[in-house]
């Protein structure tokens, strides 16, 4: 179900305790780790291009490890993304992926969210758009859903 | 104003992290509204937490800010803005901020929560 281009090692989920916590331990490593590898930025970008949804989390989304991840899962799983065209990459599985998606994208913090290719944001964008209704908006015109049928009522439109 | 942690088993002051926030973001952005709160208390449990013994205490924040500076800026603009500006507080422990990033011209004066 989950895609294995990061060579993420999911037989370590069920066991989160032992992942080392490297780059919360030491300041300076944080410092040391600031660039990335060629051959990661180049995993992380067939990983982002593989399928239209990719959302690097921490956990899976059955077994989210904290609660921003959880809550991004959950958006997902309200718009009604389909399996099929989502994929979920666990960042505790995987320490150097972990590092290096922070550096990819720019962005500190988990989870964070790409459609088609293109960074969207981490949680509280993914639920702003949720509210505000951007992110059905970029989920149509992605394809990645498809376009609410105006039935007998055309609440829709707005 | 909350600057002290939410949580009422804890009365701790506001520590080290919290206030190079405050003092960074104000000097960005100069605010008409910040808010920061320690929301570390909630997270200890959660796994990265609990691999770090716990954390520091200041590992998650929730931030509130109005300022001129996010006008004419999408809120990922918004957001890099604030995280490249405590980049130095994230590699010192600082785990996740929760943001709320608003310009003056879109708080609505009778919403303030």
């Amino acid at each position: 179900m989950f895609g294995t281009a990061l060579r993420t090692s999911f037989t370590a989920l069920r066991a989160p305790l032992r992942v080392p916590a490297t780059a919360l331990a030491s300041p300076s490593l944080a410092f040391t780790r600031r660039y990335i590898s060629q051959d990661a930025r180049a995993k992380i970008q067939q990983a982002v291009s593989s399928t239209p949804v990719v959302l690097f989390m921490k956990g899976t989304p059955d077994a989210p490890q904290c609660g921003f991840s959880r809550a991004a899962v959950q958006v997902l799983d309200i718009h009604g993304v389909p399996a099929e065209k989502m994929k979920t990459f666990d960042v505790l599985a995987d320490s150097e992926l972990r590092q290096s998606i922070k550096e990819f994208s720019d962005w500190p913090t988990i989870p964070q969210l790409y459609v088609n290719g293109e960074f969207v944001g981490g949680c509280d964008i993914l639920l702003s758009m949720h509210q505000s209704g951007e992110l059905d908006d970029l989920l149509v015109k992605s394809g990645v859903i498809p376009p609410e049928e105006p039935e007998s009522s055309n609440q829709t439109q707005n | 104003m909350s600057t002290a942690a939410k949580d009422p088993r804890e009365s701790s002051p506001v520590g080290p992290i919290e206030q190079s926030i405050r003092a960074k973001l104000t000097e960005l952005l100069r605010p008409s509204q910040l808010e920061i709160t320690n929301d570390s208390w909630q997270h200890r449990h959660h796994a990265p937490m609990r691999a770090a013994g716990g954390g520091n205490g200041e590992t998650h924040f929730s931030v509130n800010v109005v300022s001129e500076q996010f006008q004419g800026k999408n809120t990922m603009q918004r957001h890099r803005m604030i995280y490249a500006a405590l980049s130095d507080e994230f590699a010192a422990g600082l785990h996740a901020l929760s943001l709320k990033t608003k310009a003056p011209t879109e708080v609505q004066p009778a919403a303030q929560t």
